[in-house]
């Protein structure tokens, strides 16, 4: 769709810009052109009126005739063309109307004075038609960037919904339902114990729900997270669960997408320790490569390799990548590896500390 | 039903505060002893073919052997009750005819309905429990490993182990890594939980995993046999050998 003529306002603000182009014309054929005012006034507002809406056709030449990939030859020889063949019509437009004129006695004479003024009208028409061109081509670029505009915004609407989703996922009910099931044994054995869990149940909660609405929170808080998600488990698997934490402190201002690493640790739980009759242990590290200006974070874990996957295991690993894709790109890595009873996974992402969204 | 007679119960979950759970709710019924507690499914296993007990609670997700393959594995004269946190096995609970499904955190008054329903039922003869197993298998899903039991001892052959199945009487022989592993389930009920893609029936007492078949020859005047790439033969009837020329000329 044409972007001048599909709204009103555009299109008189365009017409409106007009007026003193035609004033120049009126001036310049009273002045130079030996014209009388009279044949001026009639013939000046028709001509411009008329070639103004002949102008617009350079829409089509713009949109054909991309800045960016054309070859300045062709962008030159396109345009001049177009302009030569619109200011030639619009030259015979002038005969034409002239003629008409003529049949008013008053006007007699207005032949004669346009074709004296043809070359004058001709290079007029040249010299407006290219400045129309030059008009949309600006119109086409903010067009392009108004629609990139668009799709940047769209994408980050995805994104966030399918950060929700996963939100959403990632707290698994098996995980609520078991730890309830403990706080309920805890009432009657150790009432202390059971609000103690109570509240770092709620604490682990809490701090997940505040998450959804930030699209990256600082190591530091993922930490504290995991922290309160270990404290439910470790009621629940007694000394079962061992965690070793190697972490740089300077790597805990860096920020990591919110709810990155907790799934990798549930993980680590429920298809490690949860099979482990003896119990087992979870390895968190993280360290900076300051050479590559990346985070590397690595989730180890032991594992029964007797005990069957389990069917819908994975899910949690695959949504970390989708994650981690989705934030990063290919600045990112992504790597999970089994090494006999060993199952670890390794990230790398950039050590951002800034949040740049 | 007798009020005298004491009924024993075995209890089974990883979590030692979800045993404890159960404990003490069955602490106030005076004629029901606990007998053992087991941290996971190989414990349970060995507990229950010592104790025989009336009553059995059974976690699911376990470490060594989950709930399914415990009860696969123990005789069938008790109440089983499923405690769980998970919904999605209740269907398969009672396909296995287990009393009751237990959802995590339960509480008294629906675990005293459990028990009033494992009361009644307790010492029911029910169909042996591999059979069970096979038929509360999904379809489109087959069997990761087989359990075998002997004696306390319990066996863990992943599929992909498993040689060759003998049929023997009302028992299957399971050939793995040289040794034969015996198991009360019939030929037909293990095919079912095979993958198909990988296991053939090529004889009425026989199925083979299909990679380790390495030649079939012509034997005696109209059967063939089967040479394992370890060496062992196995015959195959005409119409094994029928399914076993589909599979191979589909794969070539």
């Amino acid at each position: 769709m044409h972007p001048i003529l599909s709204q009103f306002r555009r299109l008189g603000l365009y017409l409106l810009a007009w007026v003193p182009f035609a004033g120049l014309l009126f001036y310049l054929f009273t002045a130079f052109g030996g014209m009388t005012r009279y044949e001026a006034e009639v013939l000046v507002p028709i001509l411009c009126l008329i070639y103004a809406f002949d102008c617009l056709t350079a829409w089509y030449t713009c949109k054909t005739t991309p800045i960016e990939t054309s070859g300045f030859l062709r962008l030159l020889s396109t345009h001049l063309l177009a302009a030569g063949i619109m200011s030639s019509l619009w030259v015979l437009i002038a005969r034409g109307v002239a003629r008409l004129m003529a049949y008013s006695p008053s006007f007699s004479h207005a032949p004669e004075h346009v074709s004296h003024n043809a070359s004058l009208l001709f290079g007029t028409g040249v010299m407006l038609y290219l400045l129309s061109v030059g008009l949309h081509y600006v119109l086409l670029a903010l067009q392009q960037s108004q629609a990139a505009e668009q799709r940047l915004s769209a994408a980050k609407v995805l994104a966030r919904d399918a950060e929700l989703r996963a939100l959403k996922t990632q707290i698994n009910p098996h995980f609520l339902f078991n730890s309830l099931h403990s706080i309920s044994a805890l009432t009657s054995i150790d009432a202390g114990r059971a609000r103690d869990m109570c509240v770092a149940l709620a604490d682990f909660l809490r701090l997940t729900l505040g998450m959804g609405e930030k699209t990256v929170i600082p190591l530091e808080e993922e930490l504290a997270l995991l922290r309160k998600y270990l404290a439910v488990e470790k009621i629940r698997f007694g000394t079962r669960l061992l965690m070793e934490e190697d972490i740089e402190p300077e790597t805990l201002v860096f920020t990591v997408p919110p709810l990155l690493l907790q799934p990798l640790i549930e993980n680590a739980v429920t298809h490690g320790i949860a099979n482990l009759p003896q119990g087992g242990w979870i390895k968190l590290a993280v360290h900076r490569n300051g050479s590559e200006g990346s985070l590397n974070i690595t989730v180890a874990n032991n594992f029964d390799p007797e005990m069957p996957p389990r069917r819908r295991s994975g899910v949690g690993l695959v949504n970390v990548r989708q994650r981690m894709d989705a934030r990063y790109g290919n600045r990112a890595h992504f790597e999970a590896r089994k090494i006999d009873d060993r199952f670890e996974v390794q990230l790398g992402i950039p050590a951002e500390t800034v949040v740049n969204a | 039903m007798s009020v005298e007679k004491k009924l024993t119960a075995v209890i089974v979950d990883d979590e030692e505060l979800a045993r404890a759970v159960l404990r003490e709710m069955l602490s106030h019924h005076a004629d029901i002893e606990v007998t053992a507690e087991c941290a996971n499914g190989f414990e349970a296993v060995k507990a229950v073919s010592e104790r025989k007990p009336d009553l059995l609670f059974l976690d699911i997700q376990m470490p060594k052997l989950d709930g399914f393959e415990v009860l696969e594995l123990i005789g069938t004269d008790m109440a089983i009750v499923f405690a769980t946190a998970y919904d999605q096995y209740a269907l398969r609970a009672f396909e296995v005819h287990a009393v009751d499904y237990l959802l995590k955190p339960y509480g008294a008054d629906r675990f005293e309905a459990a028990l009033a329903r494992a009361r009644e039922r307790a010492g029911e003869k029910k169909p042996a429990p591999a059979e069970l197993r096979a038929s509360a298998t999904p379809p489109g899903q087959f069997a990761d490993r087989i359990v075998v039991r002997d004696g306390a001892n319990v066996h863990i052959i992943p599929t992909a182990k498993l040689d060759f199945v003998e049929a023997q009487d009302d028992y299957i022989a399971i050939a793995s890594k040289g040794a034969k592993h015996l198991k009360q389930q019939t030929i037909s009920s293990i095919e079912t939980a095979l993958d198909p893609k990988q296991f053939l029936r090529i004889h009425r007492s026989y199925i083979v995993n299909l990679e380790r078949v390495a030649k079939v020859e012509p034997y005696g005047k109209d059967s063939k046999v089967a040479i394992l790439s370890d060496g062992t033969k196995l015959p195959v009837s005409r119409a094994g050998y029928a399914r076993l020329r589909e599979v191979l000329d589909g794969k070539a």
